[in-house]
């Protein structure tokens, strides 16, 4: 009749001590927390008796998993950008300008006229030529690689009264978008890891945003300058110099404010030379005057075009722009083969290794717009686990009470099941190292409210059994085999919606859906086996003859 | 000596008066329904863009004081509201203050926090600010959409879900449950004009997950008693069932609302809101789930030989005694 096999027992008795056991660092967050940062700190840097003082605050041996605390529990700042994607397509039409211009010379002089900036409109002075300048326009275009887009070229080119008109194809758009994401990711990746901070989240979402969540940073505005700054390092030929601010560049040029000289204006072409792309390194160094600057040193498509273009324009001055302001227009003393060079300023010490810094990490491809920001201080988010942790407790005890004195022996049966309920639950959250958000507290608060439903159905069928079943071992057999529908019933809809909201909700709703979905699995495999298993194991030890429920 | 909510047998006629309940709820519903279209939601920055800081500072909030310090700003609308809290301390004293999303910008920028926090610190020098948020009008629109969107999908999801395990009637009567709660939910908000953000579309949704575990458990006795008394006029088979289910209905809503007013009193004021919408939520969702569920389905009556497989009704689905 009432029979559990023993392998089952003990599958049951296991995944309990396996759930308890990932659960436990837990209970020691600080010192496990200290063992796992000097773990990570010796695999990366080397050890140190400090170091190793940290790991042994925690046995190798135990599980070291922790739950991750959300930024609202710990405080930090959560940023969500847009990367201007279009940006990229203005950047490729300056560049295929000089490709075209030099592809036509030997055909007719070609002047670029105004257009938007995803566009490039080119006037022949021959209208006659179009067809054979068509031709040759198009010769530069090169196939697109992607898994659609097979076949298709990079550029549309189309011509009407003597003018060509260049845009990127469609095929080209989707590839360059999702080059500049990836790029966008991962130099931001690269520039928070520079910084140091501990489990920043950075991630893709959508088709053109980024995450980015920095635990421990003081606020939204701090996070923007380490990730903000463009760092877009170009080396352009000057055209000229002058103090005009409204100056008229020309078409093709750019009017560029100098970084520091006040009131001075430079004008250059807007296609650059070689730019930061193509820099392999950077490190921060001294001039000959012993004043701060950087050093860089380009790869070898970088290394020959700035090679030529020494070469060739020897005496003519050189402009290095960084994010659109010129740092300095040295003049060019002598070709310069080997691909390296210093920048030099007015820099402090901490700007010139700053600007290291950017230029190695690279330039962002594209602008970046934030379209939401938060910052939680880390105050707040004391105070919210400090409450949480209050809140949690007196629910604990006011349920574990009210169990008891409403079912007696069997209420302490579903008591210990719902303890081992609730650390099953921080148990799967450490295995899959998801995020306990402030509503991740309360989705676990609820399902302590919640958990005891299924143990409710089943004691509460036991007692109507109890009236018409013979005897109590048959009663609890029939408690447990007719409320088993109605509990898994009740709680699949129940999961069906923790699913939803964990699909379309985000941030901290996302961690109330996990920690609600995480409660129903752990409450129906706790109430289903664990209770059970109590009240088998109570039954074929005392074997009463009436039992009271 | 064991404490009991529900006495042993009851036997109370649930249903001598159900389309009196059923029309009770039905103006409850657009009750909600009037004044949410009437009055609107007080929604978050969440939903409408904008910034809210959060200020603490050992001095008594003078919500007057801080919208003169604000005032040359000229950030447009200005709510500043003062947050009580029984856990905080004696020298805790917090202020919200939320600013209409500015013209032409999508979150805001550092600049203008940093306008906002001098002359905040001007004010007042000993001010702190614990959270800054901001969200673009962007963003906001999507969150709705998003939003609306998990409701109804919550919503359809199960409509089927229950369609598939019992029979239309149940699941036609589940689902106008839940739209009763969401509605008198967004009706009570709407009403106190309490802040409605993401976390509170969060808790619509577990209101909507409650009320049908409580539903589905009310129905789920019907179907046994409907293949148990096969003679019987279906408003008593709903009324055993209801009254059998009862000691059960009540100890589960006693637990969750014990532990959702534990976090109500003691888990903080932000999230206060939310736990707001679940505990009126749980009492809601009990109320429907006999009170509309289950007069809609005496209402729409209900297949009554559930012993032989109906070919026109049936569907695989309905007899798996899983």
């Amino acid at each position: 009749m009432l029979h559990i096999d023993m392998w089952k027992r003990i599958l049951i008795v296991l995944v309990c001590a396996t759930g308890l056991g990932l659960a436990l660092p837990n209970a020691f967050y600080g010192p496990v927390e200290q063992h796992n940062d000097a773990v990570a700190a010796i695999e990366l840097r080397g050890s140190t008796a400090e170091l190793e003082a940290q790991k042994a605050l925690w046995p190798e041996w135990m599980p070291s998993g922790l739950v991750n605390l959300g930024l609202d529990l710990r405080g930090g700042a959560h940023l969500l950008a847009e990367v201007q994607v279009e940006d990229v397509y203005a950047s490729r039409m300056e560049a295929t300008w000089p490709e075209v211009r030099d592809a036509l010379r030997s055909l007719t002089p070609v002047r670029r006229q105004q257009s938007p900036a995803d566009e490039l409109r080119v006037r022949l002075n021959d209208p006659e030529k179009m067809a054979e300048a068509l031709q040759i326009v198009r010769g530069l275009a090169r196939p697109v690689v992607t898994l659609t887009g097979a076949g298709a070229d990079d550029i549309d080119v189309s011509g009407a009264e003597g003018v060509i008109t260049v845009t990127l194809s469609d095929a080209e758009r989707m590839s360059t978008d999702e080059r500049t994401m990836q790029q966008s990711l991962e130099i931001i990746r690269r520039r928070i890891d520079e910084v140091g901070t501990r489990e920043p989240t950075i991630q893709r979402q959508g088709a053109e945003r980024i995450l980015i969540q920095v635990p421990g940073i003081g606020s939204a505005a701090e996070l923007k300058d380490i990730i903000g700054t463009t760092a877009q390092l170009t080396f352009n030929p000057v055209i000229s110099r002058g103090a005009d601010e409204n100056a008229n560049p020309g078409i093709g040029n750019m009017l560029v404010p100098s970084l520091d000289e006040p009131g001075a204006f430079y004008t250059i072409e807007a296609a650059p030379v070689v730019t930061g792309e193509e820099l392999v390194d950077a490190q921060p160094s001294f001039d000959q005057n012993g004043n701060p600057a950087v050093n860089f040193r380009f790869n070898t498509t970088g290394a020959r075009k700035f090679g030529d273009y020494t070469a060739e324009n020897i005496g003519a001055p050189f402009a290095i722009v960084l994010d659109d302001e010129v740092i300095s227009a040295p003049t060019i003393q002598s070709h310069i083969p080997g691909g390296s060079g210093i920048i030099t300023g007015n820099f402090t010490v901490e700007e010139s290794t700053n600007l290291a810094v950017l230029l190695r990490a690279g330039a962002l491809p594209a602008g970046l717009t934030f379209v939401e920001e938060r910052t939680v201080g880390p105050e707040l988010g004391q105070d919210s686990i400090d409450a949480g942790k209050v809140a949690t407790l007196v629910a604990f005890v006011a349920v574990l009470f009210f169990m008891f004195a409403s079912y007696g022996l069997f209420g302490i049966f579903a008591n210990v099941a719902l303890i081992i309920n609730v650390g099953l639950i921080f148990g799967l959250l450490s295995l899959i190292g998801a995020t306990l958000t402030l509503p991740g507290i309360a989705g676990i608060v609820l399902t302590v409210g919640m958990a005891v439903d299924a143990n409710v159905l089943i004691f509460e069928r036991i007692r109507e059994e109890l009236k018409t079943a013979k005897g109590p071992a048959r009663a609890i057999e029939l408690g447990y085999e007719k409320a088993l529908s109605a509990i898994l019933d009740a709680n699949i809809t129940t999961f069906i919606t923790a699913v939803i909201l964990f699909a379309m909700g985000s941030g901290p709703v996302r961690g109330f859906a996990i920690t609600l979905g995480l409660g129903i699995l752990t409450s129906v495999f706790t109430a289903i086996f664990v209770t059970r298993l109590f009240v088998v194991i109570w039954f074929e030890r005392r074997r009463p003859k009436t039992i009271e429920v | 000596m064991r404490l009991r909510l529900v006495k042993q047998d009851t036997s109370f006629d649930f249903f001598s008066r159900w389309k009196m309940w059923l029309g009770i709820s039905g103006i409850l519903m657009v009750i909600a329904f009037v004044s949410f279209m009437l009055q609107g939601l007080n929604f978050g920055i969440d939903f409408r863009g904008g910034t809210t800081i959060r200020t603490e500072s050992p001095v008594v909030v003078d919500v007057a004081g801080y919208r003169e310090a604000l005032a040359p700003l000229e950030l447009g609308d200005i709510s500043i509201t003062e947050v009580f809290d029984p856990n905080f301390r004696d020298d805790q004293n917090v202020a919200m203050i939320r600013i209409q999303a500015q013209e032409g910008q999508e979150a805001v920028t550092s600049e203008t926090t940093k306008a906002i926090e001098a002359a905040m610190k001007g004010y007042e020098p000993g001010i702190k600010f614990t959270s800054v948020e901001s969200v673009g009008p962007k963003v906001s629109g999507e969150l709705i959409q998003t939003a609306v969107i998990a409701v109804v999908l919550a919503i359809g999801a199960v409509l089927i879900y229950i369609w598939l395990r019992f029979e239309w009637q149940f699941a036609a009567g589940a689902v106008l449950a839940l739209v009763h709660d969401v509605l008198l939910t967004i009706g009570i908000f709407s009403e106190l004009q309490i802040k409605f953000d993401l976390a509170i579309i969060a808790a619509l949704l577990t209101i909507v997950g409650y009320s049908l575990n409580d539903t589905v458990v009310v129905f789920d006795r019907v179907r046994e008693n409907l293949r148990k008394y096969k003679k019987r006029p279906l408003n008593e088979v709903l009324n055993i069932s209801i009254n059998e289910t009862l000691s059960r209905t009540f100890m589960t809503s006693v637990t969750t609302l014990l532990a959702l007013i534990a976090l109500f009193v003691l888990g903080g004021d932000v999230i206060r809101g939310f736990v707001f919408a679940m505990i009126w939520g749980v009492i809601v969702g009990t109320y429907s789930s006999i009170f509309v569920a289950s007069a809609i389905l005496l209402y729409l009556g209900v297949k009554r030989d559930w012993s032989k497989p109906d070919a026109n009704a049936g569907n695989q689905y309905a007899n798996i005694d899983a």
